[in-house]
């Protein structure tokens, strides 16, 4: 980590920056210091409505956006990567202090996902065909896949910058205008990209940043009636909000990304220590806030007790700690309300009757730092097991059979991911079948890769992020159907 | 010159151009295997000649079918399950190709240049149109490693079937001489985009931005045997490629008549897949209602670019007849506003032709449009006393049984015809065994969308000619060639 330059804390419209209409900000905070980074511009309905008209005016027939080759689009995002690449270290370290993530993780892992996946978009950008379809009698008939227009991004605190480069991507790729809150307490690799996207030269108003809270900024986006498209991820709760709010005002297009409570089915032929390594990082990793969390644990019953043991002596080596310390796996938690919610988790697995195999508090008494914590005896009627905990918790219960196991890995309203391990091929395709999952891992966990879709079953969302999935997202159809005097071949 | 379309972004603007090298030093003469740079097993070397001089340039290795056994074993060990070039990531395969059009944009001077000595291709032409392409070529290509996706297949019965789209193996692959870096760069991008290893024989009146690719290649990271350059004849190593029992693909641009060899090569050998680019004498169609301004010049340009030597060159223009004679009158005006010399100087419109064999073969075409009876408006001979140059050229009056209506000539010789009717036109467009590209100049939409349906061709242009990108397909109908490219 580096010294920081002069930040970007304020609105970006226009490839300019801006105050907010009120006047007023808002503070954004290190979870692991507990001090205030700066202060940013927040953004209310007047803010989103400028960037909303700025958007439109850059996605209008004739501007220079519309006008561009679509190969010139794929090298503007091939360019952004370029410069993601330069400022790597600068952005790592900016979501390292803004989210309290490890540092090594964010550059490794988080800026590495954001570079390859503008990459890959930036390759698809001049490859969005259109068919041309055989149709009865007298007609030339072809499709054109065109940009849907304005699009809303709402993004989360957990993979603030990854999760943006996830919607962004596509979006531009496919030729259309943004308007992005990103979460209010983690706004600054955001606006760090508003920057890059001017020094690269995308068009003003073709991305635009307002950073603000959920019920002001982000319910003006979900409501406004000159939003073609928005794109959510977050919580299931306010998922159901925004889908709500868009059906209401003027059927905007919806996706979103929501929350899992994935089963991770670890049978008794599996490689042992891959099923618990990768059990323990799908669970632990990112502080436990992944909406891919592996927060459901069945293992069969003839390894169960091994399987608890070598998950406890690993969760007890899990260091915690200042994540700019390249030791430390596992940073705070984002805020005092996450923490209290998964005390409160905890607590009700003790008093449910869960067995606490090793954690079960926070670490000291300033902060919002929790102990790696372990549950065994886990029943699918406790809250841990039902409940997304979004912390440091791993709840591990037994199954007996195949068939059993695929009963009570899909009671659940969520849908996310699942794992499976065993080095039965029959299983593991029986499974990777029977599960309601949007993504199944056979024998790995967080296999995340832009070529490959990601999206919910059930109420984990709708629709899919990455691979060329993803562009059915971005685009509107649209069928032209020429009449001719004669039948043609 | 419209050729690529307009392209008026700020993210690729057409760049300035700039002088050509003076005294530009051919760096790469070997053959090229495993990323070295080998000489010939027979130590034979062979001549390149600059057409606008008849001058040589300097002598390159010359292989034969032990230098091209060499290189397929060189290909073949590099395609080995678990090599290097197999366990890539499909997305760094991109990332390489990316690599090798930035390397390309570097050193785009040099290519140009070479390109235009070599070639005798215009050097303001090489530097805007030719190396352009490549770019865009290689970037488009690059984009799609890794979405090159197969399907799960819903069988019947208790199974679980999905496709694999796998590279094919080694390709071997035949450049022509007219657009030797552009041709060379369609072969290779796609084939290493899908992780294939190639085996790349240049012609032989044009090897020099083929080798210097190499080098590019070796700098770029791809592993050694990925690709090959084997520069020699066609009846010798080209023939060992398209005869070889070890490799699995082989991509040609050239004549038919040696793409008919080609394909019978690859039957009598081992059945190896066959992909041809071949010629034409394409039709261009222009409507009394067209904007004739426009028709005129997009006639023009779409017979006279590169000296008439373009596989898509509209050799046979029909004119509707109230508009005939108009036409003609403006396309010989055009034609004769020519400077032919010396395609490195500014302000030069048109260079040689690129060798003897071609010069004499156009010429003596020329000369049955005379003897047959059409009419010759202007040019019909050599210019200069040094170089392949010919005037530009233009018949009126040709009828569809006359030589230059119906073979391709390859030269800048403009042939002008009349109709009266639709059905007419369409039945004398595709009275050909070449199928190659069409276009149709007319305002009219039904008429523009019933020819694109009519016309048998690979590539229908309406009230434009030539129009090509790295994302549209581009291969002939019938004669003119098996497969598609881009």
């Amino acid at each position: 980590p580096i010294p920081l330059p002069l930040l970007s804390l304020q609105i970006f419209i226009n490839n300019e920056w801006h105050e907010s209409t009120s006047g007023k900000k808002f503070p954004t905070y290190n979870p692991s210091t507990l001090e205030k980074i700066c202060e940013i511009e927040e953004g209310d309905k007047p803010d989103v409505d400028n960037a909303v008209e700025a958007a439109k005016a850059a996605f209008q027939r004739g501007s220079p956006w519309r006008q561009m080759d679509a190969p010139s689009r794929g090298r503007l995002l091939h360019k952004l990567a370029d410069l993601l690449e330069r400022d790597r270290v600068i952005l790592a370290t900016l979501e390292t202090m803004d989210t309290g993530k490890p540092f090594l993780q964010a550059y490794f892992i988080d800026l590495e996902g954001c570079i390859k996946t503008l990459r890959y978009y930036a390759g698809w950008a001049d490859k969005i065909q259109g068919r041309t379809i055989p149709v009865d009698e007298n007609f030339v008939c072809f499709t054109r896949h065109e940009p849907m227009g304005v699009c809303g991004a709402i993004t989360p605190w957990n993979f603030p910058l990854l999760m943006l480069v996830w919607k962004m991507a596509p979006a531009l790729c496919c030729g259309n205008t943004l308007v992005i809150k990103p979460a209010e307490q983690t706004p600054l690799t955001s606006l760090y990209i508003g920057s890059l996207i001017k020094e690269v030269g995308f068009p003003p108003g073709v991305v635009n940043i307002v950073p603000g809270y959920g019920p002001t900024a982000g319910a003006a986006i979900s409501t406004h009636d000159n939003i073609d498209k928005i794109a959510f991820t977050g919580s299931t709760k306010v998922g159901k909000l925004i889908k709500e709010a868009a059906s209401k005002s003027n059927l905007k297009r919806v996706t979103l990304e929501l929350g899992g409570k994935n089963p991770c089915i670890v049978c008794a032929d599996a490689d042992l220590d891959l099923a618990v390594e990768c059990a323990h990082q799908g669970v632990f990793f990112n502080q436990g806030q992944c909406c891919t969390a592996a927060s459901r644990v069945f293992v069969e019953e003839q390894i169960y007790p091994e399987f608890v043991k070598r998950s406890v002596e690993f969760a007890k080596k899990r260091l915690v700690g200042d994540p700019f310390d390249a030791r430390t796996e596992q940073g705070p938690q984002i805020d005092q309300k996450q923490f209290d919610k998964i005390l409160e988790l905890i607590e009700s697995g003790k008093k449910e009757g869960a067995k606490l195999e090793c954690g079960g508090l926070a670490i000291e008494d300033r902060g919002l730092f929790i102990k790696p914590t372990v549950f065994s005896e886990v029943t699918d009627n406790m809250r841990i097991a039902k409940e997304e905990i979004f912390g440091p918790v791993q709840p591990i219960m037994k199954f007996k059979s195949i068939e059993e196991v695929i009963r009570r890995a899909n009671s659940t309203e969520y849908g996310l991911t699942a794992a499976v391990f065993t080095k039965n091929l029959d299983r593991a395709l029986t499974l990777a079948s029977a599960l309601q999952s949007g993504t199944v891992w056979i024998n790995c966990y967080n296999a995340l890769y832009a070529q490959a879709p990601f999206g919910g079953f059930k109420m984990s969302g709708n629709g899919r992020e990455l691979g060329e999935y993803a562009l059915a997202e971005y685009t509107e159809v649209k069928t032209v159907t020429i009449k001719l005097s004669q039948k043609s071949p | 010159l419209k050729k690529q379309g307009s392209d008026s972004s700020p993210a690729s603007v057409m760049p300035a151009l700039p002088e050509p090298i003076k005294d530009l030093k051919i760096k790469y003469t070997k053959i090229f295997i495993n990323n070295e740079w080998h000489d010939s097993v027979s130590g034979r070397k062979f001549a390149v000649f600059n057409p606008a001089n008849e001058e040589k340039i300097c002598e390159v290795e010359e292989g034969d079918k032990e230098d091209v056994d060499k290189a397929v074993k060189a290909a073949r060990k590099a395609f080995e399950l678990g090599s290097p070039w197999r366990t890539m990531d499909a997305s760094e395969r991109g990332r390489l190709l990316n690599k090798l059009a930035d390397l390309v944009e570097r050193d785009r001077l040099i290519l140009a240049t070479m390109e235009a000595i070599d070639g005798g291709k215009l050097f303001s032409t090489a530097y805007l149109m030719d190396l352009g392409a490549c770019v865009k070529t290689l970037r488009y290509c690059a984009g799609w490693a890794d979405k090159i996706h197969g399907r799960t297949v819903p069988m019947d019965g208790n199974f679980f079937t999905f496709t694999r789209h796998e590279p094919i193996g080694v390709c071997g692959q035949i450049i022509p001489w007219n657009f030797p870096l552009v041709m060379f760069i369609w072969k290779i991008a796609p084939a290493l985009c899908c992780g294939n290893t190639v085996v790349v024989k240049p012609a032989e009146q044009t090897p020099l931005t083929a080798l210097y690719m190499g080098s590019l290649i070796k700098e770029a990271g791809f592993p050694p045997g990925v690709v090959n350059i084997v520069p020699g004849f066609g009846p010798t190593a080209g023939a060992a490629i398209s005869h070889h029992m070890d490799i699995d693909k082989v991509a040609f641009t050239g004549s038919t008549e040696v793409g008919k060899l080609i394909k019978e090569a690859a039957g009598r050998s081992n059945l190896k897949r066959v992909t041809l680019e071949l010629g034409g004498k394409s039709p261009n169609i222009i409507f009394a209602d067209a904007d004739l301004d426009t028709a005129v010049e997009f006639a023009h340009i779409g017979l006279f670019y590169h000296q008439g030597q373009c596989c898509i060159a509209g050799s046979r223009i029909f004119v509707e007849e109230p508009i005939y004679d108009e036409f003609v009158r403006r396309s010989i005006e055009r034609a004769k506003k020519y400077t032919l010399g010396n395609p490195l100087l500014p302000g030069v419109q048109q260079g040689p032709q690129i060798d003897k064999e071609q010069f004499k073969k156009i010429l003596e075409l020329i000369e049955s449009g005379k003897k047959e009876g059409a009419k010759l408006e202007c040019g019909g001979g050599p210019w200069g006393d040094k170089g392949y140059f010919i005037q530009p050229t233009v018949f009126s009056n040709v009828t569809d049984d006359m030589r230059i209506a119906k073979e391709e000539i390859f030269g800048p010789v403009q042939q002008i015809m009349k109709f009266k009717t639709i059905d007419e036109v369409i039945k004398r467009a595709n009275n050909t065994t070449y199928g190659l590209a069409a276009a149709v100049f007319t305002k009219d939409i039904d008429k523009a969308l019933t020819f694109a349906a009519a016309l048998q061709a690979g590539t229908v242009w309406v009230n434009c000619y030539s129009a090509m990108s790295a994302q549209c397909p581009f291969g002939g109908f019938k004669m003119s060639g098996n497969g598609r490219e881009m």
